[in-house]
């Protein structure tokens, strides 16, 4: 060992009796003192020992003992020891991914409380809901705070999507870490919609039953086919959500296990794989390096001067030492200090939106009588738009080609390019541009013209019914995106560029869509320019 | 630290070693047959595990409702069972027959307009007074249920078993 370290010559004196002592177990007489005095020294010294046996390094007042406690210490050793500036920059990740993960944390731990309260019963429910929000000690604010971390989650979770596309950060080698941030987008949306019918309020209980039969609405197509009797996937998707065919007990006992064991457990397995495939496939996808180095004699003597452990088999002949090392600095304290500042700003936000705005509860759940109108969820408003035309195409069809596609999507586009740069630089930035307002007029003539003249049923009421199932105003979206996607990729001869087009479609349309679900579409699904104009009976 | 100097042990040199010769083919097939087997047993235990969610008895078992003697619905009257959504219509004829209202496109409650029209509150879908779907997104008609009469002369309704639409239940009409 060359750099063991010297002990002073108190402990090199008691390692030598310690030595001793263990030899002196078959020496020692009865009676002898020794072994009591070292029992006694043992006792004295056991916090000391226990704290060696935990943290095997020195005080972290060095960058080597830093180093040290980033790789032994569990929380941290999801940290790389040395992080590139550019990965620190806020414009690099705009900290969504570490926002997403607080929020997920703060979701489990409030979760956790309100579950000491909360009674899966469709007699009690509702009941222990009311005693959550007025008689629980901060019962109410941590409902609050839990709801609008939910809300927040699914907000980060596609604005952390968003940020990874348009930096390109899905590409080689990150295409799976891509597919598994689809995975948990998907976790999310289903976490969301399992919560949502626990309170056992009306709007629960609507929402839920709106939910299971676009789980059903396969039975649309093997309908039309005629292959219901034999083959009925639909029924049996809703046969296995409700565990009946209604929403009752055993709905309600399988959305409590799945929204607060399955889906949570399989969320932070995905969760430990996407950290885990961030460090293996090289760390952040960050600008590459464009700021000279730093001229040598500053940070890079001290890097270089270094030798740095091995710490895995590399591929090619020699280890890769030193390369693109004079830009980093020590994850420990500079990026824990990030982290650190992004997790306090969030729990702050949450806890001022938990402390003045309340989550609603409207009156118990009635199996007579819809809400109206019985509005989901704001992220899933421009879907319950699409399925207002027709149910398969809008709540499965569409949603499946879109969560596909956008998987698809490092596949598709393999350009080689250095990750980093918002858009790719100028052209992708008009690109985006140039979607972002074809997609907004193409969305708002599509539902101004449903609004205005209906759809399909109303022009010619003998149309078959697999023409309504499938020709769905956000079929046609769909088809026009794919369209200037693929008119994208001929024009400017990049599929980067395609992918661009196609992505900001999707986003541009999903906020359309859920701006004027939330907004314009009153009781009975019609359309009202403002809520003051709803009918007041 | 020995004195000879350090190996450098490329990939080419790795594979040539012996420690990492290809495996005897028999030991191939032995393995290959070891991971099957234990595949195998994970996926039938899979397949089990999946099975229990699926239900094979469903809580409603009661799908049968009594309704009560047929003087209960008046010649020319409709009537609400609201606890099952269910609107019984007892025509001028003495013909009568069991709506649901339980929409055909997400399964919302349609409400009965003045006019006898269903208007469903979820996503605007609108029924005619016999059920036939006129508009919105819904994929069928609200669908007509079977009526039957019990041993003790009480009209029953069974929620899940429908009729062709316009199949109704006709009932003498006894002079009073």
């Amino acid at each position: 060992m060359p750099d063991a370290p010297t002990k002073p010559p108190a402990q090199q004196d008691e390692t030598r009796r310690e030595r001793v002592g263990g030899e002196g177990r078959h020496e020692r007489r009865a009676g002898d003192p020794g072994a009591i005095r070292d029992y006694t020294r043992n006792l004295l010294r056991a916090p000391r020992a226990i704290r060696d046996s935990i943290v095997r390094h020195g005080a972290p007042t060095s960058d080597r003992a830093r180093s040290q406690t980033v790789t032994s210490n569990f929380f941290l050793h999801i940290l790389s020891v040395r992080i590139h500036l550019h990965s620190l920059r806020f414009s690099t990740t705009l900290g969504l991914g570490v926002i997403t993960m607080v929020l997920f944390i703060i979701l489990v731990i409030t979760g956790v409380l309100l579950m000491i309260y909360y009674k899966p019963d469709v007699n009690e429910a509702y009941n222990s809901m009311q005693d959550i929000m007025y008689v629980v000690p901060t019962g109410r604010f941590m409902r609050n705070i839990h709801r609008w971390s939910a809300h927040g989650m699914v907000a980060c979770v596609i604005l952390h999507m968003a940020r990874v596309f348009y930096t390109s950060a899905y590409k080689k080698p990150r295409e799976i870490n891509w597919v598994l941030g689809m995975m948990l987008f998907v976790l999310t949306l289903f976490l969301s919609f399992t919560g949502y019918l626990l309170p056992w309020d009306q709007l629960a209980f609507w929402a839920i039953t709106i939910g299971a039969n676009i789980a059903q609405s396969p039975r649309e197509i093997t309908d039309a086919l005629g292959i219901t009797q034999s083959f009925d996937v639909g029924g049996a998707q809703k046969e296995l959500l409700l565990g009946a065919h209604y929403v009752g007990q055993e709905a309600l006992t399988r959305f409590y296990v799945l929204h607060c064991v399955v889906l949570p457990l399989a969320t932070a397995l995905v969760i430990a794989l996407h950290f885990w495939r961030i460090r293996k496939d090289g760390g952040l996808a960050r600008p590459a390096e464009r700021i000279p180095a730093t001229p040598p004699g500053e940070r890079k003597a001290a890097g270089s001067s270094k030798t740095w452990g091995l710490m895995a088999v590399v591929p090619g002949k020699t280890p890769a030492v030193d390369k693109e090392l004079a830009n980093t600095v020590p994850a420990y304290p500079n990026a824990l200090y990030a982290i650190a500042a992004l997790s306090m700003l969030t729990v702050m936000v949450m806890l001022i939106l938990g402390y003045f705005f309340d989550a609603p509860l409207t009156e118990m759940a009635n199996p007579a009588v819809p809400e109206n109108p019985a509005k989901a969820p704001w992220y899933f408003l421009g879907l319950q738009e699409l399925v207002s035309y027709s149910a398969f195409a809008g709540g499965v069809g569409i949603p499946a080609i879109v969560v596909i596609g956008l998987a698809l999507i490092p596949y598709l586009d393999r350009e080689k390019e250095e990750p980093g740069r918002w858009f790719s630089g100028r052209d992708g930035r008009r690109v985006a541009i140039y979607t972002a307002i074809f997609t907004a007029v193409v969305t708002i003539v599509m539902l101004a013209l449903t609004v205005r003249y209906g759809w399909l049923r109303n022009w010619y009421p003998d149309i078959p019914q697999i023409v309504i199932t499938l020709f769905n105003p956000g079929t046609v979206l769909v088809a026009i995106f794919a369209l200037w996607s693929v008119a994208t990729v001929r024009r400017t001869q990049s599929t980067r560029y395609g992918a661009i087009a196609l992505f900001t479609c999707f986003i541009i349309a999903f906020v359309i869509m859920t701006y004027f679900a939330t907004v314009h579409r009153g009781p009975n699904w019609e359309f009202y320019w403002t809520t003051s104009d709803w009918p007041t009976h | 630290m020995s004195d000879s100097p350090p190996e450098t042990q490329t990939a080419e040199s790795l594979e040539a070693s012996p420690r990492f010769a290809p495996a005897e083919s028999r030991r191939d097939w032995l393995g290959l047959v070891a991971i099957c087997s234990a595949l195998g047993t994970f996926v039938v235990a899979l397949i089990g595990a999946l099975r229990l969610p699926m239900p094979s008895v469903f809580p409603e078992s009661q799908s049968r409702m009594k309704l009560g003697k047929p003087d209960a619905f008046p010649l020319g009257s409709t009537t609400n069972l609201k606890e099952a959504s269910v609107w019984i219509v007892r025509e001028e004829d003495g013909g009568m027959y069991a709506l649901s209202a339980v929409c055909t496109h997400l399964g919302c409650v349609a409400m009965r307009e003045e006019d006898g029209s269903f208007l469903c509150p979820c996503h605007g879908s609108v029924f005619e007074a016999d059920g036939a779907v006129v508009a919105g997104p819904a994929p069928g008609g609200l669908p007509w249920l079977e009526l039957s009469v019990s041993a003790d002369g009480q009209i029953v309704v069974d929620k899940t078993r429908t009729v062709a639409p316009g199949t109704r239940l006709m009932l003498e009409t006894k002079p009073v």
